[in-house]
């Protein structure tokens, strides 16, 4: 008995330390707080207990033993959420070969190591949409991550995250703008009619499997005995979490006629399309995308780069907003996610959207489109502590990201960033002298001294 | 309420100062109560600019406006000479992905005879937007490959110099050829193919191979040019039959035409210094990704550098994450002369936030307006014309609310050859007509 109150007591000991690391207290202090959704608080602090935001005001006391950011002079906002991104995923985001390729996951191809990961989240970034390409009608399942720089990949998602998957209308899906290599078959469809026939095929299909697992489900509950499931089409099975509304729909779309057209079609099967992803000419049929539910998801100004981009304007994400539609501004590039703030700003300016309006397009907003709302894109008591703190105003050309923090742990710091330079600097000056002596080296070796050709190679 | 007041002064501009007036007018305008920021000494409070047969008649305080003027109160508003975008694609591509819409790449690998004069679409939609954001006129080049070099010809063509305003190329023109367009011979084993969207490997031997090779030409087409305007100077001179190449190339050869290298790696920007240098050619870098590390040679032999979008990734893996914000102060600090320019059609107008990119990180501000207004100029042989706001020079400058390289600041007013131009375009257009679609 003594013995074993003994080991609990040790056992304890050991688990206390551990205890106490966990629950960790940072104080940002003297800041001017964005909240985006309580107004700007001047001199605020924000007080963040185990990654989660514990408090946010201007009179709050720091608890002995917790870290303190000074950011005097600085401002904070929610960490930068890109609701369109194809970072950190490991060799092609096109599964082409397919017209509807939703049994693709991005989820099983994380690269970790994806130094675009750092880039963006010195950015500011610090949740990323992974997304599948547009070459499919239907394309594959994503990912929610959080930009948690050196976490392995699975420590990278977005827990909780409610699914996805990317759906692609006009030129892309038509492969308009793609050669195939030399003796392949072109690869159905090859026009917006043939795009919507595709999609609406497959959810035909998803239909009928689904009402198979159904009857199944039904009669197995109901204590039927010797009863065989359907076999699992794992094609299929992202689309029956669409028609249960389970899994969100992004679908890749330029023109104010497709973007009808699929809203259409997901009404006549029941579902919903979460965003639209470009929707450059969302703006065109705001009215009918803020009816159906549809979020837009669009790019700052990037315009005729192809036909379908000719009609897109500066002004879309501002023209949206005012007709209701939740609006979001995307990079669909690791270079541009590096600035989304600054895209954000250039809706003040074409359209004449409020600070707050223009802030909710990279914070609030895309956690709204994405399902993650009630855990970050603002700064709220007990959301996630996902922030970034800059030296100018964020909405100014001028201001750097100097901190970001995920969960209430800071993984970027920009002076940290600028101390190591010269250690990198000096570790590649190295390796690259090391490379010299070693080829030397080999030229020395007798011939009798190599290892025979294959030596290596396992039986 | 700021938006209603905005849109309110664009539809008078639009009304009042109808879409590409040029020099038809030789109407006197008078700015007056702003605060100038000439480039040519500090900022003059409360001062006027007096605009006269396209030119800058007079400007500081104090000054009087002549009678018959038309005057433009400017008060509480900043003037400031118009964007220069030094390197550009305006008028020669539409729609990227439509070929039918674009004129930037020839065949062959050298046509140094060829202009983007000759191509120039003066209707291109793409030339009121860039206008909207203050850029009055551009350096127009032929080639493709993106931020400077890495496809296309060895020699695309020369680069056009034009006003963002004119009813005709003949119009907009400033200078028809302000240098000859070379894309440095890159020995990059790793392409990226936009077709296919796959990159493509080379063994090193085989770059190089071709590198050499196509190094070794240009050597021939300057040395056949020299060649060229010996004999045309010879008393056999009559006999010679015109070539068009070798006489584009004898401007060159004579260092009175500059070369606009591209280049963006290291190694092509010391390749292409050296041979810049051997050959005597009046070198201007663009790109120039990794000029920061060729830094010390570049000042040295007086080479300027006409910059790649600040906003784009670094080049290595393994650099700064902020090498592209650093590098214009970098150089800038080292003594190059630098312009940013944007290598683009339909996103020239973002000129002015490529520049403000720069600025945290150690540009300094008046720097950095500077490397799109004044400095451009002087390195492409017009300073003396245009980039700053002095007596004599062009009157192309832009009225704004703010810092022009602030998002939220707006352009007011803009002269492009001293006439007031419009700035309704495309984009305005159809936002006010979906703005209008019944709810």
């Amino acid at each position: 008995m003594k013995l074993r109150i003994l080991l609990s007591i040790a056992l304890l000991a050991v688990a206390l330390p551990v205890a106490a690391q966990q629950s960790t207290v940072t104080v940002i202090q003297n800041a001017t707080i964005l909240t985006v959704t309580q107004g700007t608080i001047e001199g605020g602090s924000i007080l963040i207990r185990d990654g989660k935001i514990a408090q946010v005001g201007k009179d709050i006391k720091v608890p002995a033993g917790a870290t303190v950011i000074d950011a005097t002079g600085m401002y904070v906002t929610p960490g930068i959420i890109d609701c369109h991104s194809h970072i950190a995923i490991d060799g092609g985001v096109n599964e082409g070969s397919v017209a509807v390729s939703s049994m693709a996951r991005i989820e099983d191809v994380i690269d970790p190591d994806d130094v675009d990961i750092y880039r963006d989240l010195a950015g500011g970034v610090t949740a990323a949409n992974l997304l599948h390409g547009s070459a499919n009608p239907i394309g594959g399942t994503n990912a929610v991550i959080k930009l948690r720089w050196g976490k392995d990949a699975r420590g990278l998602l977005f827990e909780g995250a409610p699914p996805g998957i990317k759906f692609a209308l006009g030129e892309n899906p038509k492969r308009s703008n793609f050669t195939p290599p030399p003796g392949t078959p072109r690869r159905y469809p090859n026009t917006r009619m043939g795009v919507m026939d595709v999609i609406r095929q497959a959810f035909i299909e998803a239909r009928e499997y689904k009402k198979q697992w159904d009857d199944y489900r039904k009669r197995s509950s109901a204590g039927e005995k010797n009863l065989l499931p359907p076999p699992r089409n794992l094609t299929l099975e992202p689309l029956v979490e669409i028609l249960e509304g389970k899994r969100l729909v992004h679908a890749h779309a330029y023109r104010a006629d497709e973007i009808l057209q699929l809203i259409r079609l997901a009404e006549e099967f029941g579902f919903k399309i979460a965003t639209f992803q470009h929707v450059l000419e969302g703006y065109k049929v705001a009215d009918e995308m803020a009816r159906h539910g549809a979020g837009g998801s669009t790019f700052s100004d990037w315009w005729a780069y192809k036909v379908e981009a000719y009609d897109a304007i500066p002004y879309n994400a501002a023209l949206m907003t005012e007709r209701g539609v939740v609006v979001s501004i995307n990079s669909d590039s690791a270079e541009e996610a590096r600035h989304l703030n600054q895209e954000a700003a250039k809706t003040m300016k074409f359209g004449g959207l409020s600070e707050t309006e223009a802030l909710k397009l990279v914070t609030l907003n895309p956690a709204k489109q994405l399902g993650i709302d009630k855990r970050v894109g603002s700064i709220e008591v007990g959301k996630d502590a996902d922030l970034v703190i800059y030296d100018k105003h964020p909405l100014s050309v001028y201001s750097v990201p100097q901190k970001v923090l995920i969960d209430g742990e800071v993984y970027f710091d920009r002076q940290k960033d600028i101390a190591h330079r010269a250690e990198i600097e000096k570790e590649r000056k190295e390796l690259k002298e090391k490379e010299k002596p070693k080829e030397q080296k080999k030229d020395e070796k007798k011939p009798d001294e190599k290892k025979p050709e294959g030596a290596e190679v396992m039986p | 309420m700021k938006r209603a007041t905005f849109l309110a002064s664009v539809a008078l501009l639009a009304g009042a100062l109808a879409a590409p007036a040029h020099a038809q007018k030789a109407v006197v305008y008078a700015l007056t109560g702003a605060k100038i920021y000439t480039l040519a000494g500090p900022p003059i409070e409360n001062g006027t600019v007096i605009i006269r047969d396209g030119k800058i008649a007079a400007v500081g305080t104090g000054i009087e406006v002549p009678a018959g003027a038309e005057v433009i109160d400017a008060k509480g508003l900043q003037v400031y000479p118009g964007l220069f975008d030094s390197y550009s694609r305006l008028g020669l591509t539409e729609i990227g992905q439509v070929s039918a819409t674009v004129d930037l790449n020839e065949l062959n690998q050298y046509n140094p005879h060829l202009n983007a004069y000759s191509a120039i679409h003066p209707a291109s939609e793409h030339i009121p937007v860039a206008r909207a954001n203050g850029i009055t006129h551009a350096v127009s080049a032929p080639g493709g490959g993106g931020f400077g070099g890495g496809g296309g010809a060895v020699i695309p063509g020369q680069a056009t110099l034009i006003n963002l305003s004119g009813w005709t190329v003949e119009e907009m023109d400033i200078r028809k050829s302000v240098g000859l367009v070379l894309n440095w011979p890159s020995m990059q084993t790793t392409t990226f193919d936009l077709s296919t969207f796959e990159t493509r490997q080379r063994p090193f031997a085989e770059v190089k191979k071709e590198y050499e090779e196509r190094v070794g030409k240009l050597e021939e087409w300057l040395d056949a040019a020299r060649q060229y305007a010996q004999a045309m100077v010879s008393p056999a001179a009559s006999t010679i039959e015109r070539d068009q190449k070798l006489e584009a190339l004898v401007p060159v050869v004579k260092g009175e035409l500059p070369v606009i290298v591209n280049a963006n790696q290291e190694r092509d920007i010391r390749n292409a210094l050296e041979f810049c240098q051997k050959q005597k050619l009046r070198m201007i870098l663009a790109g120039g990704g990794e000029a920061w590390k060729v830094k010390d040679e570049l000042k040295k032999a007086g080479v300027p550098v006409i910059l790649r979008p600040v906003q784009t990734l670094p080049m290595q893996e393994d650099d700064p994450y902020d090498r592209p914000n650093t590098t214009p102060g970098e150089l800038n600090q080292a003594g190059v002369k630098i312009a940013i320019a944007t290598f683009d059609s339909s996103d020239s107008r973002t000129l002015p936030y490529e520049a403000g990119n720069a600025v945290p990180f150690g540009l300094p501000w008046e720097e950095a307006i500077k490397a799109i207004t004044l400095y451009p100029a002087q390195i492409l042989g017009v300073g003396d014309q245009l980039g700053s706001i002095e007596v004599g020079k062009r009157a192309n400058l832009i009225v704004t609310d703010g810092d022009p390289l602030e998002f939220k600041t707006q352009v007011r007013y803009l002269f492009i050859g001293g006439q007031p131009t419009s700035m309704e375009n495309r984009h305005h257009q159809l936002y006010e007509k979906y703005r209008a679609r019944p709810k």
